[in-house]
């Protein structure tokens, strides 16, 4: 136990105390429907509610135009949640959980990633809720495209442990992330395609400005082609025909499918990077924690 | 024999923040606002722990001792030298620290096991032993937040103990439970010592380390003063309380009085058991005092044979030179070697004004049949 363990050491703690973070996702998940009447329906139903408002004030209020809005929220929603709710819970986790902290000797980063976990098992029922909503309305899935979800997956998943090891850290030092991370989550979800689509309220604003590559700027935003992705295989629309009434409609890219295995294999590798970066950072800001818990 | 805990030049620092600022905006606005100062919890600490042995770490509040434990137990990374542990260790740092108040007992045995590096299969074959260690088998389905505080820390200690740790480390904690309990913990961590483990047990109890350990190391002001057999630690531990108590007093009461020597009037401390024996405590007061006059008799092995004061009739030091005189009638030891401490406490008895350990030591001879402490005068016969 030297003053600073390296990467490779981080990594092999963290994997030999797999145990604990199964412990510990399972006991989030316990503690926080303990005492409520309905229990995990909660996690199916509070986003079923979200959608149900979205629905209401962007299909029916604004007319986006968007057919079948209901499946094309839900898709961009589970991977929302996850992302969300994984957030929201590891943001102050070290400060909630200071006393055992201080106490009992483990990775620390592992409270962030088990609130990350408990978040991936409420993404898995909802996606189960999905394929529910899509075979009883018997809206087929792009079946070809389906194995690009694991990868997309992964991706959000990296992506979202190496935010929440970091705020949680950074939350020590700073008390306001906390606060912070409500508006920032607010602003990131808008600046996301789920309430409305890409190709259509994004790509044309941007070209009339007269840059043609600035679109890409908006996928600079990781969580916006892993929902693409998730909308491609289970929303599959891409572009809705002009009929006598309205015009053409673009709602997702008409990208080939090698182009979605290249950009999601290309964000896994940097998600991934992305991700022993946050470990790094973590090391470094957790020799302190002591004197600032 | 094998090291189990190597610690090598180990110092830990602290910032200590004057007046900072924890939110972001102050922060911006007042980047450079408050003061830092570098504290020293830790200096140079080297030690090691073999297997088999039971080591108490004492020191008095403010010492370092719970930062070293800390750092033993990787809660704190110091900021220099190394620790090595062999083995699987379980720290008992602050009783149920772990534990999640909504969870039921049950769940929060496992919990508790995994935190402690422990895995379900573990836990699976030690959980019942947990249980009935805890005596809370009523109450294992209840949500823990519903327990008493006792039975909080009976279950923390039951797994702790159970999960088979190569070292146990205890920081203050045996004071869990009522009596019975407590008696049940001791005998565990005796049952402890016997299998060949290693202990390291923080307090600043002197009574426990002299029951329980072999070895004490006292910690003062983030410094090692002592390394060694538990009697002479301790000798040292209380010498170092009386003259950092002298450094605090500001009354001036402290440095009035000093406890010079023993003497007996035969010149030696050599007793035949069943004799009587009388010595001489001679006493320098720089002013009057009237106090408690408190002598504790203890054997080689640390354990407490008697304490005595003279609570009904207090001393009165007068200016100078004072002489109080002890007698022991009918010294009902066995053979062996006894230190005798002396010393002078304030008339409620929390303060100790002076105080000597091992002021003499005093050798018994027995030439009876009956084995142990003390001679009873036991007769058996059949009737």
């Amino acid at each position: 136990m030297s003053a600073r363990a390296s990467l490779v050491t981080r990594l092999r703690n963290l994997w030999s105390r797999r145990e604990l973070l199964t412990s510990l996702i399972s006991s989030d998940i316990r503690i926080k429907y303990k005492n409520s009447a309905l229990g995990i329906v909660w996690s199916m139903l509070t986003p079923a509610l979200f959608i149900a408002i979205y629905f209401v004030v962007f299909s029916l209020f604004l007319k986006n135009g968007i057919p079948n809005f209901v499946i094309y929220l839900f898709s961009a929603m589970v991977v929302w949640n996850l992302f969300q709710s994984s957030l929201n819970s590891a943001t102050g986790v070290i400060v909630v959980r200071a006393g055992l902290v201080k106490k009992v000797s483990f990775p620390r980063e592992i409270l962030a990633l088990a609130n990350v976990g408990a978040s991936v098992v409420y993404f898995v029922i909802q996606l189960a809720v999905l394929g529910l909503v899509l075979a009883i309305t018997g809206h087929a899935p792009a079946w070809s495209f389906l194995w690009l979800v694991p990868i997309a997956f992964l991706a959000l998943y990296f992506f979202t442990a190496a935010l929440a090891i970091v705020m949680s850290a950074v939350t020590v030092y700073l008390r306001d992330m906390e606060h912070f991370m409500v508006i920032i989550l607010q602003l990131w979800f808008f600046m996301s395609p789920v309430v409305y689509s890409y190709e259509n309220s994004i790509v044309p604003q941007l070209h009339r400005h007269g840059v043609a590559w600035i679109h890409w700027i908006y996928l600079l935003n990781p969580i916006t082609l892993i929902m693409l992705t998730f909308q491609r295989v289970f929303y599959v629309t891409t572009t809705v025909a002009a009929t006598h009434t309205t015009p053409v409609l673009n709602i997702l890219p008409t990208w080939p499918m090698s182009t979605y295995l290249y950009m999601n294999l290309g964000l896994l590798a940097v998600m991934v990077l992305l991700f022993l970066g946050a470990e790094v950072i973590f090391g470094r800001l957790e020799g302190n924690f002591e004197s600032e818990l | 024999m094998a090291t189990v805990i190597d610690v090598q030049g180990i110092s830990k620092q602290f910032k200590i923040h004057h007046g900072r600022h924890q939110s972001l905006k102050e922060r911006l606005l007042h980047p450079k606002s408050g003061t830092t100062e570098l504290f020293n919890a830790l200096e140079d600490i080297n030690f090691k722990v073999d297997s088999n042995e039971t080591v108490g770490l004492v020191g008095h509040n403010g010492s370092g001792k719970s930062t070293l434990l800390k750092c033993i137990c990787g809660v704190l990374q110091p900021s220099s030298g190394t620790i090595r542990l062999r083995g699987s260790l379980a720290a008992l740092l602050e009783l149920g620290a772990g534990f999640q108040t909504e969870l039921s007992g049950r769940d929060n045995v496992y919990l508790y096991g995994a935190m402690l590096g422990f895995s379900k299969k573990m836990v699976d074959t030690i959980f019942d032993d947990v249980v009935d260690f805890s005596e809370i088998e009523q109450f294992i389905d209840t949500q823990v937040k519903f327990y008493s505080s006792g039975m909080y820390v009976r279950l923390a200690f039951a797994v702790a103990v159970n999960v088979d740790p190569d070292i146990l480390v205890v920081d203050e904690v045996l004071a869990v439970g009522d009596e019975r309990f407590q008696a049940k913990c001791i005998d565990r961590i005796k049952t402890f010592q016997d299998e060949g483990r290693s202990i390291l047990l923080v307090t600043h109890n002197a009574d426990q380390v002299r029951t329980i350990c072999d070895r004490a190391i006292v910690l003062e002001n983030g410094r090692m003063i002592a390394d060694g057999p538990t009697h002479e630690s301790l000798r040292v531990f209380r010498e170092h309380m009386m003259d950092s108590a002298t450094e605090h007093d500001h009354s001036g009461a402290l440095a009035n009085i000093s406890i010079d020597s023993i003497t007996s009037p035969s010149g030696s401390f050599d007793v035949r058991s069943g004799a009587s024996m009388h010595f001489d405590v001679n006493i320098t007061s720089h002013h009057a005092y009237s106090g408690n006059f408190v002598m504790e008799i203890f054997t080689r092995g640390g354990l407490l044979v008697s304490r005595s004061d003279a609570k009904g009739s207090p001393v009165n030091l007068t200016p100078g030179a004072n002489c109080v005189g002890v007698d022991l009638e009918q010294i009902p030891l066995l053979d062996g070697v006894y230190d005798i401490n002396v010393g002078i406490l304030d008339p409620r008895g929390n303060t100790v004004m002076a105080w000597r350990e091992q002021a003499a030591s005093m050798q018994v001879t027995y030439d009876g049949r009956e084995g142990g402490l003390v001679e009873l005068g036991a007769s058996i016969r059949q009737r």
